[in-house]
């Protein structure tokens, strides 16, 4: 099939720090309520950050108790999210062949709560008590394994891992699938569940988190004058694609067009992002290029902005120069936190729901915006959502590595 | 006391396998009557070690068929 044939999302799940479900996320970041809290275990008195954004509701307590004691964390909330999407696009009963369901599924850490905790098993009991489920449990495809599993997906499952772009990654992939004939419906989306001493150590070496540890609600504040680094968040979502002719032939509920990606690299440092947002201005090129759509098309971006010092000023310069200053950013991780591997899809999801209710969510903490010039330019959403008429919308995201992904959704 | 043996591997195969303790009866196959695959064996040989005391090597749990055989080689290798 042709690029120009459309390709539709019909189903969507998530589980995040705001809510079980899509309904009660969406709900939440609306109502302009925080994700984020203070841990309070022993463990965390030495760091300099201590601030997390923990899953609403324990995966674990969703899925049957011996399939959830075999699945990481990761692959918990992955389940939860592909399953919510899966059951309501309806495709269950569709009576699609197996051999064309695919899923792609990324993650940025992995199973990294077992890795870690298998590890302490080791040096404590010796490698014979370590669990035989340890292997399948930290891989990286294990979410992406564990969703193939819960849907029965025999036409492929992938596992795509571009650190905080995955998500987003998964659903560029996902999209090619169904342009390529490769499959009639993929099951995408991103998970994450790393919240453990080893990454927040990481993270905080980096000085990539933000320490404002005595105002967790406040402290993710994208653009905001006072940002001081993301705060780390768990959870997954996912989407349910498909082609536009066979979806409406079902009648499944179209919630918006997946009408276009593009993915560069910035070819420039490893960790660190392009000051002017160089490859991630390009990838919103692209994605409106394989959109067909112009920059004036654009209503919305929802941003990566994850409350870092460098890595705001570059995106706004990027969406800048890539879209213009006409369009409406926001960037949810205000509330969410950061949700690495999962962040592109979920975002992606909030872009999708701000297309199908004509809003666009309000940036959490942005009191005082940098005194950057694109910053200043832009017109980002704050203090309440926004009612607009909106046609097209982007969602970007960017990985440690120099990853870029921009997708753009258009309305049903 | 072969009864606490099966009192006590009932409640492993309950934790690990999801097997309801009625159907953890000495005539019961592993693999063909109660679904418990091979990475669960090596579990289930884990947890008996930790409630017994009685480690079951990798060619010993590959003769162990039944539930039944389970009782019994915790009964004879019991110190």
């Amino acid at each position: 099939m042709s690029s120009t044939d459309d390709v539709v999302v019909t189903g969507l799940g998530a589980t995040t720090p705001l809510g079980g479900d899509v309904t009660s996320t969406w709900e939440a970041l609306l109502a302009g309520r925080s994700g984020v809290s203070r841990i309070t275990d022993d463990w965390i008195t030495e760091f300099p950050a201590q601030l997390v954004a923990r899953l609403a509701e324990d995966p674990a307590e969703k899925i049957e108790r011996v399939r959830a004691r075999r699945l990481d964390r990761s692959q918990q909330v992955a389940v939860v999210a592909a399953e919510e999407a899966w059951r309501s696009s309806g495709a269950a009963d569709a009576g699609v062949d197996p051999e064309r369901i695919a899923v792609v599924f990324g993650t940025g850490i992995g199973g990294a709560l077992t890795l870690l905790g298998q590890d302490d098993v080791l040096e404590e009991k010796g490698p014979k008590r370590v669990s035989p489920f340890t292997i399948p449990m930290l891989m990286p495809n294990g979410p992406a394994a564990a969703v193939g599993l819960a849907v029965g997906a025999k036409g492929g499952v992938h596992a795509p891992v571009s650190a905080c772009a995955s998500g987003a990654e998964a659903i560029r992939w996902g999209l090619d699938l169904i342009r390529f004939d490769r499959a009639d419906v993929v099951l995408v989306g991103g998970a994450e569940a790393c919240v453990h001493p080893l990454p927040m150590a990481g993270f905080a070496a980096m000085r990539a988190m933000s320490t404002r540890n005595d105002e967790p609600e406040r402290a993710s504040r994208p653009f905001d004058k006072g940002r001081d680094g993301f705060v780390l968040g768990e959870g997954a979502a996912a989407l349910v694609l498909e082609r536009g002719d066979a979806a409406r032939a079902r009648g499944a509920t179209i919630h918006a067009r997946l009408a276009g990606a593009g993915a560069t690299a910035d070819g420039y440092d490893l960790v660190a992002p392009h000051p002017e947002g160089e490859g991630a201005g390009r990838a919103i090129s692209a994605a409106l290029r394989d959109a067909s759509l112009t920059p004036a098309d654009i209503g919305h971006v929802n941003a990566h902005a994850t409350s870092t010092p460098v890595g705001d000023t570059a995106e706004a310069a990027a969406i800048r120069g890539s879209l213009g200053e006409h369009v409406l950013v926001t960037a949810t991780k205000s509330q969410t936190g950061h949700l690495l591997g999962a962040a592109g899809a979920l975002e992606s999801v909030f872009t999708i729901l701000a297309l199908r209710d004509q809003i666009v969510p309000a940036t959490a903490n942005l009191d005082d915006p940098d005194d950057d010039a694109a910053v200043q330019a832009l017109d980002i959403v704050r203090r309440e959502p926004r009612r607009a008429q909106l046609s097209a919308a982007v969602n970007d995201s960017f990985g440690f590595g120099g990853h870029n992904i921009a997708l753009v959704f258009t309305t049903a | 006391m072969s009864e606490d043996i099966q009192a006590g591997l009932a409640e492993i195969l309950e934790e690990v396998a999801g097997v309801a303790p009625a159907d953890a009866t000495p005539e019961k196959s592993f693999t063909e009557d109660l679904d418990v695959d091979s990475l669960s064996m090596v579990e289930i040989a884990t947890e008996v070690e930790n409630k017994f005391g009685v480690a079951i090597p990798d060619d010993e749990l590959a003769n162990i068929k039944t539930v039944g055989d389970a009782i019994n080689y915790i009964t004879a290798n019991r110190g």
